[in-house]
């Protein structure tokens, strides 16, 4: 089971066999009220409020957005514009100081087998859920297709290819009945029968364990050749049912949803628990000194958390939200996870490529054979540079998903991912211009 | 605490190792077994040519990168490869200055002229090589064996016809064995098919080269030759044939950057060398070839562009 081009990097899997341990109480958290994809939301809290664990602090009216809930008690200390970690542009965000007491919201349990789809939806919506595999697309946006596009496929995404990165792969061994809850719970949601739940060879007894849990349920456990980017949307859908999700398009056009490890569980979380999403596993790995999967509390500080895994090993250089593939590099470490972190990647020295340099494309075609959409990197990288977005956008740019195998691999290190994403950055400029224009 | 600094760049943050220096470092080594054994057989003056064509190279190029202020021992690396390949085409008797000329022509025309690192459409090496089969016909023709004078076995095919060029070397099997073994008149580095293939299977395993390319190529000549009524094995062996196909029909910077164009490429070489052999005035039809598809590589390349991934369901949906 696999598609087309990806590569094979070193995986460092360092954490894949470290249990899941819960992080300490922040003292202070802050949470930047664009948590997600999509609108941002308004407080609903204002300066000086007492507020609970699990309480929601803001939210807006708009669709694709989801609430966002305090993660631990205390007083709401400021509500201020403060650097996003991931763009550095200033969004309102809300500090909030602990109490140390941890008070919680109250969380019911609910009897949930009877509910139907469309009550489950808004509980999703309600607490906070959003897709935890990094982009953090509003999950019930994810649930409700629109009429004329039925879905008949629900995969799960355990592939986890991203170097480094544990998350999934504890939750699977750990959570296993609460996973197979939310996977329960989604498929009702969407109404379809068949579901694969999408995992990469190299992680044996999350695919053993799973088998053995899921017979009779009509769950489909795949094992996935281990390459990535195998966890990317379209090649999790191209592996497992050869259907390709076309282009500019969503997988629902092809009847597909995708949904992540973690996602499942804070579904199975919500419905079941009551239980809004105010915290979530990472991964603190790379260039520390006591790697771990932290079981963290939304809007903690990066420092604090890597300090609880044995803090920097050797001058830290890069701190990258994410997996080294996809992630984001950071430009400090006072910054505060959001809900769509999987993971803290520390690289010092050894790990950076000093090597990059200003060679020119020595043409060798790696990048093309290796790109999984098929595409000409070097070119649409060569066309950006030179300013020419148009030709960049002939030869679709678009369609990257900036999964980085093309650069991976080039012989003379050209930022390739970098030139493409600006030229993608330009062309959506272009055509919001074009549309103000008519 | 002073605050830290963080770099801040595009991701990916990895990658693999994957340089050009070193993939410059592998051809170059995988050049060497072709290249030893041409000095063992031709002796101490095959080696001051290669000599001599390597270090011009190598100062040709240092020269332009001062000129363009752009100083790059990576491109100095490159020059190495160039220089060596052509010192390793060439005949073992030629005065040291023909050789100099044809990497001064190599780096500062098919290369520099042309823009440099990316931008050069020919093969360096073989435009140098081709300048000098058009200035000096005459000693780029002359070839010795064991000392002697004697015909390459592509020139004695032409000359004689193949019944009197196979009985030159006993039968048709001890011909494949003395082409094989790079017992033969010829080109410094090119008499030796197993060494040639030595090194290009150490490329290929390490991923520099695609397999493809020389296979179809030599695959190609084969089929045609055979299809002519001549005797293909013969032919394969017995000139340019495996050096062009492994070592320079293989060089990124000449061939279409796309997959399915290269395919195209590598069959429109085998087809040329072979018209060329046949039909042509040249006894040897490789180092033309490379430089017809170099002129022809943009345009496959141009027409083999892909859709990428999910639009070719579009048109099957519309239809
Ligand atoms: S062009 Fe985009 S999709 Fe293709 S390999 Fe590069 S980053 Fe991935
Ligand atoms: S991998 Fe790098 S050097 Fe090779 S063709 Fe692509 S951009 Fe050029």
């Amino acid at each position: 089971m696999t598609f087309k081009g990806g590569i094979h990097p070193k995986y460092n899997k360092i954490t894949a066999d470290k249990k899941i341990e819960k992080a300490n109480l922040p003292k202070k958290i802050i949470l930047p009220l664009s948590q997600h994809v999509g609108a941002p939301c308004e407080p609903i809290v204002n300066i000086g409020d007492y507020v609970k664990t699990g309480q929601k602090i803001a939210e807006t009216q708009a669709f694709v957005s989801a609430p966002i809930h305090s993660s631990i008690s205390g007083t709401v200390s400021s509500i201020e514009n403060l650097p996003h970690p991931i763009t550095g542009k200033p969004v309102n965000s809300v500090i909030i100081e602990s109490d140390e007491k941890d008070e919680k919201i109250e969380m019911q349990k609910r009897e949930y087998e009877n509910l139907p789809a469309d009550e489950l939806k808004s509980i999703i919506k309600d607490f906070g859920i959003v897709g935890l595999g990094g982009a953090a697309f509003p999950t019930h946006v994810k649930l409700s297709p629109p009429q004329e596009k039925p879905i008949d496929t629900l995969i799960i995404n355990g592939a986890e290819c991203e170097p480094f990165l544990t998350t999934d792969h504890r939750l699977m061994l750990e959570r296993t009945d609460d996973l197979i809850a939310g996977i329960r719970i989604i498929r009702k949601v969407l109404g379809v029968k068949s579901v694969f739940i999408g995992i990469e060879d190299n992680k044996h007894d999350a695919i053993k364990i799973l088998k053995e849990k899921t017979i009779g349920q009509n769950i489909k456990v795949i094992p996935l050749h281990t390459k990535y980017p195998q966890g990317g949307e379209k090649t999790l859908i191209y592996a497992i049912t050869k259907r390709k999700v076309p282009a500019g398009g969503l997988p629902m056009d092809i009847g597909c949803v995708v949904q992540n490890i973690g996602t499942a569980i804070a579904v199975y979380e919500a419905v079941a628990l009551s239980k809004p999403l105010y915290e979530r596993v990472i991964t603190i790995t790379g260039k520390v000194n006591n790697p771990k999967n932290l079981l963290v509390r939304n809007g903690a500080i990066i420092k604090d958390l890597i300090e609880q895994a044995g803090s920097y090993k050797g001058e830290p250089k890069k701190i990258i939200m994410g997996g080294p593939m996809m992630g984001f590099a950071l430009p400090a470490d006072d910054l505060p996870i959001i809900k769509g972190t999987s993971g803290l990647t520390i690289f010092n020295k050894d790990d950076i490529d000093e090597k990059r340099s200003t060679i020119e494309c020595i043409r060798c075609g790696k990048c093309i054979q290796d790109c999984p959409m098929q595409l000409n990197p070097s070119l649409i990288a060569k066309y950006a540079e030179n300013e020419r977005i148009d030709l960049a956008e002939n030869m679709y740019a678009m369609d990257c998903f900036e999964c980085g195998c093309c650069a991976f691999n080039c012989p003379t290190h050209i930022p390739l991912v970098h030139w493409i994403r600006y030229a993608k950055s330009q062309i959506l400029k272009n055509r919001a211009k074009a549309k103000d224009k008519k | 605490m002073e605050a830290r600094k963080f770099i801040v760049e595009s991701s990916p943050h990895f990658f693999s190792a994957n340089y050009k220096y070193k993939l410059m470092g592998l051809v170059v080594i995988a050049l060497l077994p072709a290249a030893i054994l041409g000095v063992y057989n031709f002796g101490v003056h095959a080696l001051l040519i290669i000599i001599v064509s390597t270090s011009v190279a190598i100062l040709t190029e240092a020269f332009f990168n001062k000129l363009k202020k752009k100083p790059s021992a990576v491109e100095q690396g490159s020059a190495v490869v160039t220089g060596l390949l052509l010192g390793m085409i060439l005949p073992p008797t030629l005065p040291l200055w023909v050789p100099a000329i044809g990497s001064f022509v190599a780096i500062a025309i098919a290369k520099h002229a042309f823009g440099g690192a990316g931008m050069t459409i020919f093969n360096p090496a073989l435009v140098g090589r081709a300048f000098l089969v058009a200035s000096f016909p005459a000693l780029m023709a002359a070839y010795i064996l064991d000392g002697i004078t004697s015909a390459t076995p592509l020139q004695m095919l032409k000359l004689n016809g193949y019944q009197s060029a196979v009985s030159h070397f006993g039968s048709n099997m001890l011909a494949y064995k003395s082409m094989f073994l790079g017992n033969i008149a010829g080109s410094i580095g090119e008499t030796s098919a197993l060494a040639l293939l030595i090194g290009g299977l150490f490329l290929i395993f390490l991923k520099v080269i695609d397999w493809k390319i020389p296979t179809i190529y030599i695959g190609t000549v084969f089929v045609l030759t055979a299809i002519f009524g001549q005797d293909p094995i013969y032919h394969i062996l017995g000139g340019g044939l495996f050096i062009g196909a492994f070592f320079m029909a293989t060089a990124y910077e000449g061939m279409p950057i796309t997959k399915s164009g290269r395919i195209y490429f590598a069959l429109g070489l085998g087809i040329l060398t072979t018209v060329i052999r046949l039909f042509g005035g040249y006894p040897e039809g490789v180092n033309f070839s490379i430089l017809i598809m170099n002129a022809a590589a943009p345009l496959i390349e141009r027409l083999t562009i892909k859709k990428p991934f999910g639009y070719i369901k579009n048109k099957e949906k519309k239809k």
